[in-house]
């Protein structure tokens, strides 16, 4: 019933996103392509701090395992497309699983120290064996359009489809993931422990599940952003985009895939169109490079005042007819007790 | 044991789609430049039409990505802001027959993801004409590809990096500064003459900037002089165990491909350590205002006192623009004109220079173009050589090399500015290729300050 609902609501959106990508101009459709690559990196961080109640600081490595695969795939192998973004996940899949195990005795701040690290220790990887991964210069991605589109296919169009297909697939699996039964226990977990644990499940093993999951959905994504942008280099997986996919998954709302979508867009649009807007306001050059990261800092605040819960938490508090319990959106590393299940009613 | 909501994905996925129309209708119009109409200079020739992408009956439109916030800001963020100006300069001097130049430069962060979209908004939105310095090998290498695929002239990189010159699978892509391997032979040939039997000591970026240096170097000293080979991650600050091995080795010379934040590094430990080779260090790493004012800010952190012109003394570098500190050179005297005109609040430094000159170039090679030129237009003229401008040597540019300026001179810093030593050397990047004395004088600035069509 829920997969079929699930699927009915991705064919309905992969529709309208066809139309669309068929409407715009070519820059249109490559901030396309990026705002699904975010999300499906964010998809999966919202699932493993809404859900599960761990935090992440560090998503950007897994992003960076699952690009350098591709990269390594696609230039040594040449594997079709499908296949590489499969292996990419994987990849993330794997580097998350090492890491859940450690994770797994952690807790909170230490928890998000040690993904830190990761995320600030991971790219230096690629400078010290520079003969594999190309060093700071990094690995060229580069992706051709299939023939039979036509030569005067928009190459963009073609990276926004691909990319779509994967962020949906992705964002269809996780639904369904989330509404069974492996979601009802990250909920148990995250609101008591050892109410989860009394109740018979496996703790440890959860916690693994929910950062392997996760960080497939980072490496997925990560392979994506490679593809998108044409290179995978250590410059691209700074500690600041960590920072910022956490930030989409809190701006959109912590647990909720539509605010992983929400979350990306801003991510992805904000500061373009700011850069575009001071620019033609004849600002200067110093002003102007600097007015994004302040209008960014702005929404931020802004959101976090109006809408604690973020995006998709305030939407529903403005547009649905049952009122939800507001609550701060890092609630669920809080510690609140079984009560904030009620909370989580509207969410997925 | 169903839940009562039911809104949840359909909903979601509506209101996704809804946001997403919405951003793509927002702002798809680009901000147009105002028009205004051109001084009366296209009394002669055909009349001015819309021959190419990004080029109008009255402007030539071309985007740049530039580190103007982050780690590589200070310092490379004065360079587009000079080139502007001497965009300005010429706009209000007729312009390009009779065309002005719109120049959109965009911060990347120096991260390649963020260069990448924004060269994108820059050729898919913007339709800009082309590329113009584009600063950063680690960024400009995720953007050439794609610039070469859509066939946009990726003109004169802000790199160094020999990998701009590949004709054959990157035809749209040049370089313009001195490349790092030439510049290694250069200044390796001088040290092997000038400290016969010394011991030699490496200090260099881990990337292709130092390793290319380091690959000229390796063309002229003899490897038995050399006893430490050091490298550096621009990410870590500590350099203590670099330089403490280049002491342990007894290195009385330590060549150093670096940049200015790690030259003054690499000097203000050398000081702690108490060890004192002499210096002979890159031209990108070795401005010597930057570097002066790196060293007593980096001082100052550290709770020391240092004066910067007293460190910077003595050390041997190169220089492939004329030295600032000469105000009798023609070309130096027009940098400073643009330099109080337009940019009053920058120092005047090797940025500001190396954002002027590469403007120039740019206007050379728009002139010799022609009147309604097509993007093949400016490859033509550029591949059939380009008269030297700004630059102590010519330019190398050929259709079947893309490398800019050729050779340089070999230079000391006395009192904080650059005092030539010798003469002008230029060489090519192969490791058996003479390094020979470019004797022809450079030719002086035109009167006007703009190339002559």
């Amino acid at each position: 019933m829920t997969l079929a609902r699930h699927l009915g609501a991705a064919l309905l959106v992969a529709v309208v996103l066809l139309v669309l990508t068929l409407r715009v101009g070519p820059f249109r459709d490559y901030q396309i392509a990026e705002v699904a690559a975010y999300v499906t990196a964010v998809a999966g961080l919202t699932y493993l701090i809404g859900l599960s109640g761990q935090i992440s600081i560090g998503h950007g490595a897994f992003m960076a395992v699952g690009a350098y695969a591709a990269a390594l795939l696609l230039l040594h192998l040449h594997w079709p497309l499908e296949l590489v973004f499969a292996a990419s996940a994987v990849a993330g899949a794997a580097a998350g699983g090492i890491l859940g195990v450690a994770a797994a005795r952690l807790r909170g701040p230490y928890l998000a120290g040690a993904t830190l690290m990761l995320a600030v220790a991971l790219p230096s990887i690629a400078d010290k064996y520079a003969g594999v991964f190309g060093g700071d210069q990094g690995l060229s991605v580069t992706i051709t359009t299939p023939a039979w589109l036509g030569v005067t296919f928009p190459p963009t169009r073609w990276l926004a489809w691909v990319t779509c297909a994967a962020a949906l697939i992705t964002l269809v699996l996780l639904a369904n993931l989330g509404r069974g039964r492996t979601g009802r226990d990250w909920r148990a977990l995250r609101d008591n422990e050892i109410a989860a644990e009394l109740s018979g499940l496996n703790v440890a093993r959860l916690r693994i599940l929910a950062f392997v999951v996760s960080s497939a959905c980072a490496g997925l994504g990560g392979a994506l952003l490679a593809v998108v942008t044409n290179i995978v280099s250590p410059g691209a997986f700074t500690l600041a985009l960590s920072i910022s996919v956490l930030t989409a998954a809190i701006l959109g709302g912590l647990g909720s895939l539509a605010g992983a979508v929400w979350g990306s867009l801003v991510l992805v649009f904000v500061p373009t169109y700011v850069t575009d807007v001071a620019t033609s306001h004849g600002l200067s050059s110093g002003a102007s490079s600097n007015v994004p990261i302040a209008a960014y800092g702005v929404v931020l605040i802004a959101v976090m005042l109006l809408f604690p819960s973020g995006i998709q938490g305030g939407l529903r508090r403005l547009l649905g007819p049952v009122a939800p319990a507001a609550s701060g959106p890092l609630n669920a590393l809080r510690r609140r007790g079984p009560a904030s299940e009620k909370q989580e009613e509207g969410t997925t | 044991m169903r839940r009562t909501h039911r809104a949840s994905l359909p909903v979601i996925a509506g209101m996704a789609v809804v946001a997403m129309v919405v951003a793509a209708c927002g702002s798809s119009s680009p901000s147009t430049p105002s028009s205004s109409p051109s001084a009366g200079s296209s009394a002669s020739g055909a009349a001015l039409t819309a021959s190419a992408p990004g080029i109008t009956a009255t402007t030539i439109t071309i985007g740049s990505h530039q580190p103007l916030t982050g780690v590589a800001a200070p310092g490379y963020d004065e360079i587009a802001p000079a080139s502007n100006a001497y965009f300005q300069y010429v706009n209000s001097h007729g312009g390009i027959y009779g065309r002005k130049i719109v120049y959109k430069y965009l911060n990347d962060q120096y991260n390649p993801s963020i260069t990448s979209t924004v060269v994108h908004q820059l050729v898919l939105q913007d339709n800009v004409y082309a590329i113009f310095n584009g600063l950063g090998t680690p960024t400009h290498l995720a953007v050439a590809p794609f610039l070469n695929a859509q066939k946009v002239p990726d003109v004169f990189v802000a790199s160094g990096c020999e990998c701009w010159n590949a004709p054959a699978t990157w035809p749209y892509t040049y370089g313009w500064q001195l490349d790092y391997v030439r510049e290694g032979k250069i200044l390796g040939n001088y040290i092997e003459q000038h400290f016969k039997g010394k011991k030699i000591g490496y200090f260099y970026q881990d990337d292709e900037f130092g390793m290319d240096g380091i690959k000229g170097l390796s063309y002229e000293i003899p490897k038995s002089q050399v006893v430490a080979k050091e490298s550096y991650n621009p990410a870590n600050v500590n350099v203590a165990p670099q330089v403490a091995a280049l002491k342990a080795a007894h290195a009385q010379v330590v060549i150093s491909f670096s940049v200015p934040a790690f030259t003054a590094l690499l000097q203000l430990t050398s000081l702690k350590l108490k060890f004192a080779p002499q210096l002979a260090v890159s031209d990108v790493g070795s401005d010597p205002i930057t570097l002066a004012g790196l060293l007593e800010s980096f001082a100052k952190q550290g709770g020391a006192k240092v004066s910067g012109n007293a460190l910077t003394q003595g050390i041997i570098t190169d220089g492939y623009l004329p030295s600032l500190g000469d105000a009798s050179n023609s070309w130096i005297a027009l940098f400073m004109k643009i330099h109080s005109q337009y940019l009053p609040k920058l120092p005047f430094d090797g940025n500001v220079a190396y954002g002027i000159a590469a403007a120039y170039t740019f206007v050379q090679a728009m002139f010799k173009a022609g009147r309604n030129p097509t993007r093949q237009d400016l490859l033509t003229a550029i591949n059939g050589g380009l008269p030297q401008g700004p630059s102590v040597a010519p330019y190398a540019y050929s259709a079947t090399d893309h490398n800019g300026i050729t050779g340089a001179y070999i230079g000391i810093i006395k009192n904080g500015e650059l005092v030539q030593k010798g003469p002008v050397l230029v060489t090519d990047t192969s490791p058996t290729g003479a390094i020979t004395p470019y004797t022809t004088a450079q030719p002086s600035a035109p009167a006007s300050g703009i190339p002559s069509p």
